[in-house]
């Protein structure tokens, strides 16, 4: 167990390392989510109602696109040059190489999450009720994210369409988490009238199911790559 | 089958071979004389239940004709949920075994259950607007949920297709991880209902309620077994074909092989 956890660490830490070195979050996602938050305004005709109505759905809207840029990157670091060949013949577990890849994604998100809420109080005028609730569900739902995404970018590495075979799969994955992250975010910003914690819990399930599954099969996925 | 010797000399392999094969795959079909019978067992009972359901089961006190629509869609829906069930059985066992057989099994279920899946969606739409008044409610978790699970199997079936043939383990192991993981949501469609019950309009189970009873209970048990002999049919049909796409693929990497080895036998020849 301990060396499970040094190996999703060292994996967590390089991928970080890159991320640092390249600035791929910072210069490229983070642009790109900011991007589509504020275009959200134009197409709903900068109506104010209506983009505090819809505030939590685009938030999750953006975060859904930002994961599929960020789980695609996180394995093409992996599969250039064969990189994670060296790491499995370095003994290192597969199932924690994806921990490791879902830890990285996870901090990268929650990096975009961090500016993408603030940017929706500013440009839609929402207001933030429970910040707990946020946090809570933020974390759950990023998670649940990550690890589908991480899991279906190995599935998709050496496909020619991958770039439209990825998103076909990954959305209706993940639309649970989408439809339980905006309700949780709904009452946490006062929209809807349900209870975001008992969503969150959802959201809990769903990432640690993942978690656990994703880990279990990444070894089969790794044989292919 | 090649022998050694065959091997050895290449040359010596006729085109018969192929000849043999290619003729033997024309000839071979994805049927049997079993499903042959079940086949027109099926098409006698699709016309006797809707036989039934049309002229002799009456209109309901509540719903009216729309009833009807029930006879093919709840059992559309639970001949979904037992294929995706099969697709998920197909892939575990694949990344337990690695037998083909699983695979092509898990592939013909998803195909088959993707259009009942279909089939029950539609079902469900016309039999709303009736009695809901609309097509389609976006706030009704159920439909939601089915919507979703029909997403994920028409995901599984592009992505195998866009796997390509080339590498079948690899398009079956990563097929497996999908289907688990699209199968995953099977509960939570089949308990969504209950879970959500203030975020539907879709009433809970009437048969399990106990709310059906004499011909309409009869026709619906019917209208069970015709889609379950569907679903048999389908199935046994679609595994056939895929079964015959694998051997298709190899025997065409066979010819490809052989052909090489005769140009090197060839150009061995020509050299000494």
């Amino acid at each position: 167990m301990i060396a499970f956890i040094k190996d999703a660490y060292i994996v967590f830490v390089k991928d970080l390392k890159i991320e640092w070195r390249t600035r791929n979050t910072s210069g490229h996602v983070l642009p790109f989510a900011f991007f589509v938050l504020v275009f959200f305004g134009f197409t709903f005709n900068s109506s104010q109602t209506v983009l505090e109505q819809a505030t939590p759905g685009l938030i999750w809207m953006v975060v859904l696109f930002v994961t599929i840029v960020a789980a695609e990157n996180s394995l093409r670091l992996e599969t250039e040059n064969e990189a994670v060949r060296l790491l499995l013949t370095g003994g290192v577990l597969p199932a924690a190489i994806f921990v490791g890849k879902v830890g990285s994604v996870v901090l990268q998100l929650l990096f975009v999450e961090l500016v993408l809420v603030p940017g929706a109080v500013v440009f839609y005028a929402s207001d933030v009720e429970s910040l707990p609730l946020v946090v809570a569900a933020s974390a759950g739902a990023t998670i649940g994210l990550a690890t589908v995404g991480c899991l279906l970018s190995t599935v998709v590495v050496g496909v020619k369409a991958r770039r439209t075979v990825l998103p076909i799969l990954f959305m209706p994955l993940v639309s649970p988490v989408l439809v339980a992250a905006t309700r949780a975010f709904g009452d946490a910003f006062g929209v809807f009238a349900v209870n975001g914690w008992s969503w969150t819990g959802l959201l809990a399930l769903f990432a640690v199911v993942n978690l656990i599954v994703g880990a279990m099969m990444y070894s089969q996925l790794l044989e292919d790559i | 089958m090649n022998t050694q010797a065959d091997f050895m000399h290449p040359e010596r392999i006729t085109s018969s071979k192929a000849t043999e094969a290619t003729e033997s795959r024309r000839t071979a079909g994805t049927g049997s004389r079993t499903s042959f019978w079940l086949g027109v067992v099926t098409s006698i009972g699709v016309a006797g239940l809707a036989a039934l359901g049309f002229f002799v089961v009456p209109a309901d006190d509540v719903q009216g004709d729309a009833v009807r629509i029930m006879f093919v869609h709840v059992p559309s829906a639970v001949g979904a949920y037992l294929a995706f069930g099969l697709t998920l059985l197909g892939s575990i066992m694949w990344l337990t075994r690695k037998s083909e057989w699983w695979d092509i099994l898990a592939h013909s279920a998803a195909e088959v259950g993707t259009l009942l899946c279909g089939l029950a969606i539609v079902t469900g739409m016309l039999w709303g607007r009736p009695t809901w008044g609309t097509y389609w409610e976006w706030g009704d978790v159920r439909l939601m949920t089915t919507l979703i699970l029909f997403l994920i199997m028409v995901g599984y079936l592009v992505s195998r297709s866009a796997f390509g043939t080339a590498d079948p383990v690899s398009t079956a192991t990563k097929a497996a991880v999908i289907g688990i993981a699209g199968a995953a949501n099977i509960p939570i469609v089949h308990k969504s209902v209950d879970w959500w019950a203030d975020r539907t309009l879709h009433q809970p189970s009437s048969l399990t309620d106990g709310k059906i009873e004499d011909l309409t209970l009869l026709t619906l048990m019917f209208g069970f077994l015709v889609v379950g002999l569907f679903l048999c049919w389908a199935l046994i049909h679609r595994f056939r074909l895929g079964w015959l796409e694998r051997e298709l693929y190899a025997e065409e990497l066979s010819e490809a092989l052989h052909a090489r080895r005769l140009e090197a036998a060839e150009e061995d020849r020509s050299r000494s």
